[in-house]
């Protein structure tokens, strides 16, 4: 069984900071992570690969330093990696960005199914899973939370929805997204980290994929940022002090008070 | 190509409209009376009744286009797909709206690209610019720290996927208020599925947390598993739902079904309740669009009460329970 995950590097959101005049992310100094959405998805495609042999291909676009999550990758238990890099797909959208990883995984080959987490931390879309599927004309399964098993050329996950799990089957090839519940990261071992230091790693470009400049980038992307911003915290807490058992009865009674006033109910 | 009509994704479960379908007629009304245009639906699904279309019309859509067949009954993306995609050949719609729900997350992206054209996850809020008439779409990102507004200029349709319950149902404006109803005549062609639905496992808890109005979250303040019916007892109480911080799910105190936040789901009832819920900030990103928010937890300094609306700083073991007392007595008035 062949597996790729897409992966993506992104800044630790503890560590998010803003810049108060301009409203922008500040990017400079902040740790950079896999999306920890993308570490179950690695696990439980190192876990199909276990029971039913194959390999497992980590894909990332980003900058060059991108690499970093493509080694930790390796050292979880994924086989090889590609680094999809270039200055031209700067700016990319989430159309332009699964154009680009779409062309990627078609150049690495033959493959059974494709594992993403749901969504990245940073930019919170959850798009790129499905519309990597749309463009190569897959099946997707999202909000996938167990995979069940394969079986002829067949995979039966259960998929988390509003009201319950769904319990569906699929022929592969097919794409996955999936939530935390599927899999229980595993720690990088040190023979995986041994494994990662001598990886080499492939960079595609705009050249290597032969793609259309048009296609991405900033130009190729349908939607355009008009500004980003601060959202306001209007919010002031009337905060009470309850200690004790007359405290508790005020603050009972102001908190009714409180969900009058706002006619919550 | 002359795109000009609003439409909407109007969602169904059993036959039956669902509440974010009401929702995004309140997005639509708003953007279509900006734009002066017609605000139409897209309803996909099986045996439909004519009272639920009829009631999308009462509640201000134009036009309501259903397709239906054995096929459409559940989600599926494919068949669903390329009903879509027919849908924008036929119709040429100007603005999609889908919910923010697991089925537009999925089916809005798969058809964005394929048609070639943008979507924006997740809004939060919607508008017409003004000279260009173009949609405006603002939405939370990287955890809720900042906002940004997205405009697709120059591909079509532009497409959004909305929150849920960030606005509020659209009302019945007229009972048989004048529209047209059309039930699209289904093309078998467009209807095969390499994907089958062969079983459902309902949720643990009887509301589902993203139809809640009032939601009770445990987080790891509460200490140990068994504690968790104290909670539960409160949002019972309370007539809301049960839900967690990720701290609580990986203690394997609550399914992860019960998540909110970061790594799992992003809410915005009524009320939210953070009971022993320190308010770590990739909780705040699943919980902070909620209307009002109330917290109790034993440290004044907690981070939770940044974003609260109104705060009781103690000991949750004995407010909890005093709370819930009060209200099955009916000492406090708050409830339904």
């Amino acid at each position: 069984m062949r597996i790729v995950v897409p992966i993506k590097q992104v800044p630790e959101t503890k560590s998010v900071k803003m810049d108060e005049k301009t409203g922008t992310v500040i990017r400079e100094g902040v740790e950079s992570i896999i999306n920890p959405l993308d570490l179950y998805a690695i696990e439980i495609a190192v876990q199909l690969k276990e029971s039913n042999g194959g390999e497992v291909i980590a894909v990332s676009m980003g900058p060059p330093k991108a690499i970093d999550a493509l080694k930790e990758a390796i050292a979880m238990g994924v086989d090889s990696a590609v680094l999809v890099s270039d200055r031209a797909f700067a700016g990319s959208d989430t159309w332009a960005t699964s154009y680009v990883l779409a062309e990627a995984i078609r150049k690495i080959g033959e493959y059974d199914l494709i594992i993403c987490g749901e969504r990245a931390t940073d930019g919170d879309t959850g798009q790129v899973g499905p519309e990597i599927a749309a463009y190569l004309q897959l099946p997707v399964l999202s909000y996938v939370n167990k995979v069940c098993g394969t079986k002829d050329g067949d995979i039966s996950v259960h998929r988390l929805v509003e009201e319950g799990s769904e319990i569906l089957e699929s022929e592969m090839p097919c794409l996955l997204t999936v939530v935390k519940e599927v899999s229980d990261p595993r720690l990088p071992t040190l023979r995986g980290k041994q494994k990662a230091r001598k990886a080499v790693i492939p960079v595609f470009g705009i050249k290597e994929l032969d793609l259309d400049p048009r296609k991405v980038g900033l130009a190729g992307s349908p939607t355009k940022v008009v500004k980003i911003f601060r959202p306001k915290v209007a919010r002031e807490c009337e905060k009470i002090i309850a200690r004790d058992e007359e405290k508790i009865k005020e603050a009972a009674g102001k908190l009714e008070a409180f969900l009058k006033k706002k006619e919550i109910l | 190509m002359n795109c000009s009509d609003v439409w909407i994704l109007a969602e169904q479960e059993d036959g039956k409209i669902l509440r974010i379908s009401h929702e995004l007629i309140t997005r639509g009304i708003a953007l279509s009376q900006k734009r002066g245009c017609k605000l139409c639906a897209m309803v996909f699904g099986n045996n439909i009744d004519e009272a639920d279309l009829q009631d999308l019309v009462d509640r201000g859509v134009d036009k309501v286009v259903s397709v239906e067949a054995p096929e459409l009954q559940h989600f599926l993306i494919e068949p669903y797909s390329a009903c879509m995609h027919d849908i924008l050949s036929k119709y040429k719609p100007e603005i999609i709206l889908g919910g923010a729900t697991s089925t537009g997350r999925t089916l809005l992206p798969y058809v964005a690209m394929t048609a070639y054209t943008g979507l924006t996850a997740d809004c939060t809020g919607l508008d017409i610019e003004e000279g260009t008439n173009n949609l405006l779409q603002t939405r939370p990102a990287i955890g809720g720290n900042i906002m940004a507004t997205i405009k697709t200029p120059d591909f079509r349709p532009q497409m959004s996927t909305v929150r849920p319950r960030s606005t509020k149902p659209a009302p019945i404006l007229q009972k048989g208020r004048k529209g047209e109803i059309i039930r699209l005549k289904h093309n078998q062609k467009l209807l095969n599925s390499r994907i089958l639905k062969t079983g459902f496992i309902p949720n643990e808890e009887e509301q589902s947390l993203h139809d809640a109005e009032i939601v009770v979250v445990a987080g790891r303040g509460i200490k140990k598993a068994e504690n968790v019916q104290l909670i539960r007892d409160l949002a019972n109480a309370l007539g809301g739902t049960l839900a967690a911080t990720r701290d609580v799910v990986d203690r394997g105190w609550l399914s992860y079904s019960h998540q909110v936040g970061l790594s799992g789901k992003t809410i915005s009832p009524k009320l939210y309740v953070g009971v022993g819920v320190s308010g770590a900030i990739q909780h705040l990103a699943g919980m902070q669009t909620s209307e009002t928010i109330v917290a109790i937890n034993n440290d004044p300094e907690a981070q939770i009460f940044k974003v609260a609306d109104f705060g009781i700083v103690g000991d949750l073991f004995e407010i909890v329970p005093a709370l819930t007392k009060m209200i099955k007595e009916g000492k406090l008035s708050f409830v339904k």
